[in-house]
């Protein structure tokens, strides 16, 4: 990779006159948080380009506390390229729109607060790796939808009561509430070196997919039967464990150990253990 | 499932953008795990120190065969061929060590650690190709419930070993309960490997995870809920009890040996 281009931001212009009594005023009555906010300056060294190719451009700009990555990332939008394409929508972590690479590991852009990296070194902020790159941080995270449909959708048993409702016990639900948390930002599916660094995008779902499996099978209502196509077509069998999923999932989900393991070990009752086999025959498989 | 447009060509061997020191807990998992595979190979090969008053190193037990008043069926059998290198280590030693070695969370770690695959998150791996655990030989890494079985049993065993270690002989032959150190040594050995077998997640699994309405199962509910207790310590069990299962063989060793005194507490 070539060495970064760098940019700089425009050094703030002195205000005159009334301006810049007000100014000074304002910052004035908000001492304590000027104290507490001093503005520095950081370097950002963000990926440029599309999917023929690009680089990382270097942009240093002034931040304060309490901003996010993705504050950063505006701010270099407004004041030193235009063009520079970010996808986002809440900043508050729950639209998973902002993933990225910062740093080298997938994280969301607006749950990153600067605070958290070293700041004398330049930011590294890079679009994920396991999807297609459209232009800069975008990438084309379509995939994850398309495969999704080729999960077993729920198929819940006959209603309860006669008005067509069913009846859930809550110790039923807990195990698969974890698993509703999920906010589909992908970065499971970025870190998730079988998709990242061996693209298994045919024979493996990842991740994600695995927990949106793990919330189906596991559902107290469900009555469908996802265990082959586990092991067949989503390739479960793929996944060693790692739990970098794990590591990165901005809603703590513990998806290696109780969504993919778990889905593992009912793979093992069916395919890989004659006792449990056995046992399955006599009782039947849907519990 | 859809095929993938163009993507971002893999990293080389260890590539990464992370400024972290990712680096460290595959090394450390390395030294560990590379350590412990070494001790305990050359503790079970050497036949001799295995043992000290009431006490049996865990590497050893259950003794089946042996020289010592530990063992179950005597003196190394006949039909055992001489050419065989023999110790009663050698017989039981597989099975914890494919317990472990089976294990998920030491699965992930020794993958890392030993194999690079990856060597850590989101940083370059040394192959092009990967099977993952679809064909052999990581395949038969699936039979992990039936190393559980075995590692259930063994609890037992070494609990009873500790219930033995209580009981000291005088010099005239006579019996007396009694705690020495290593009783305590073999007592938290049983503690910590017990803490990691009951947060296995197989067990997990069989003792409840597979059942979808545990409302209707409130035994294996109230199972399943403790090995989900344990099962979140997993990393640190299995940690803990691999220190100190080497460290209890090392006791006994080095007190047989007289290079260590083991001092009575009661």
């Amino acid at each position: 990779m070539s060495a970064p281009e760098t940019r700089t931001a425009p050094a703030p212009t002195a205000g005159g006159g009334m301006a810049a009594v007000e100014a000074g005023a304002r910052a004035a009555a908000k001492s304590d948080r000027a104290t507490s906010s001093a503005a520095k300056t950081a370097t950002f060294r963000v990926w440029r380009g599309d999917a023929a190719g690009g680089g990382l451009v270097d942009f240093t700009l002034q931040v304060s506390d309490g901003m996010v990555v993705l504050d950063a990332i505006h701010q270099i939008q407004a004041e030193q390229a235009n063009d520079l394409a970010v996808r986002w929508n809440c900043k508050a972590g729950k639209c998973g729109s902002c993933s990225a690479e910062i740093n080298g590991m997938p994280r969301l852009m607006c749950m990153t607060r600067l605070g958290e990296l070293d700041l004398s070194q330049p930011v590294t902020v890079e679009p994920m790796r396991a999807f297609p790159r459209i232009r800069d941080l975008v990438t084309d995270v379509s995939w994850n939808f398309a495969a999704k449909k080729s999960l077993k959708p729920f198929k819940p048993r006959a209603p309860d009561a006669p008005d067509g409702t069913w009846r859930m016990d809550q110790r039923d639900v807990d195990r698969v509430q974890e698993f509703r948390k999920c906010i589909e930002c992908f970065l499971c599916q970025d870190v998730c070196h079988v998709l990242r660094d061996h693209h298994k995008h045919d024979e493996f779902v990842g991740p994600r997919l695995l927990v949106q499996a793990a919330m189906l099978e596991m559902h107290p209502l469900d009555t469908e039967d996802r265990v082959d196509d586990l092991r067949r077509a989503h390739g479960i069998g793929y996944c060693n464990i790692t739990k970098c999923c794990t590591k990165v999932c901005p809603e703590g989900i513990t998806i290696t150990d109780n969504a993919i393991i778990p889905l593992k070990e009912r793979v093992v009752d069916r395919h890989f253990d004659p006792l449990a086999k056995l046992v399955q025959l006599v009782r039947g498989r849907k519990r | 499932m859809q095929s993938l447009p163009v993507l971002a060509p893999p990293r080389r061997f260890g590539q990464t953008s992370r400024r972290d020191a990712w680096w460290v807990q595959p090394a450390i998992t390395f030294l560990i795990l590379g350590s412990f595979v070494g001790y305990a190979t050359w503790a079970a090969f050497q036949d001799a120190h295995y043992t000290y008053g009431p006490y049996l190193s865990p590497f050893y037990s259950p003794e089946l065969w042996g020289s010592s008043p530990h063992a179950w069926f005597g003196a190394k059998p006949g039909w055992i061929p001489g050419w065989l290198p023999f110790s009663p280590a050698l017989l039981i030693l597989p099975f914890p060590g494919l317990f472990r070695f089976t294990c998920y969370y030491y699965r992930g770690a020794y993958y890392k650690g030993f194999w690079a695959d990856p060597p850590s998150c989101a940083v370059g791996e040394p192959r092009k190709s990967y099977w993952g655990e679809r064909r052999f030989p990581l395949i038969l890494q699936n039979v992990h419930r039936y190393f559980l079985y075995f590692a259930l049993l063994f609890l037992l065993i070494l609990a009873s070993d500790v219930w033995k270690a209580l009981w000291f002989t005088d010099a005239a032959g006579a019996r007396h309960f009694g705690i020495g150190v290593g009783t305590l040594v073999l007592a938290a050995n049983t503690v910590l490997l017990s803490g990691y077998t009951f947060g296995c997640h197989s067990l997990r699994h069989l003792v409840g995870g597979r059942i979808d309405q545990v409302s209707k199962h409130p035994v294996q509910h109230a199972c399943y809920r403790t090995c989900s207790k344990f099962n979140r310590g997993h990393m640190r069990w299995a940690w803990a009890s691999l220190f100190m299962v080497a460290f209890a063989d090392l006791y006994v060793r080095m007190c047989s040996m007289g290079v260590w005194t083991d001092w009575r507490i009661l």
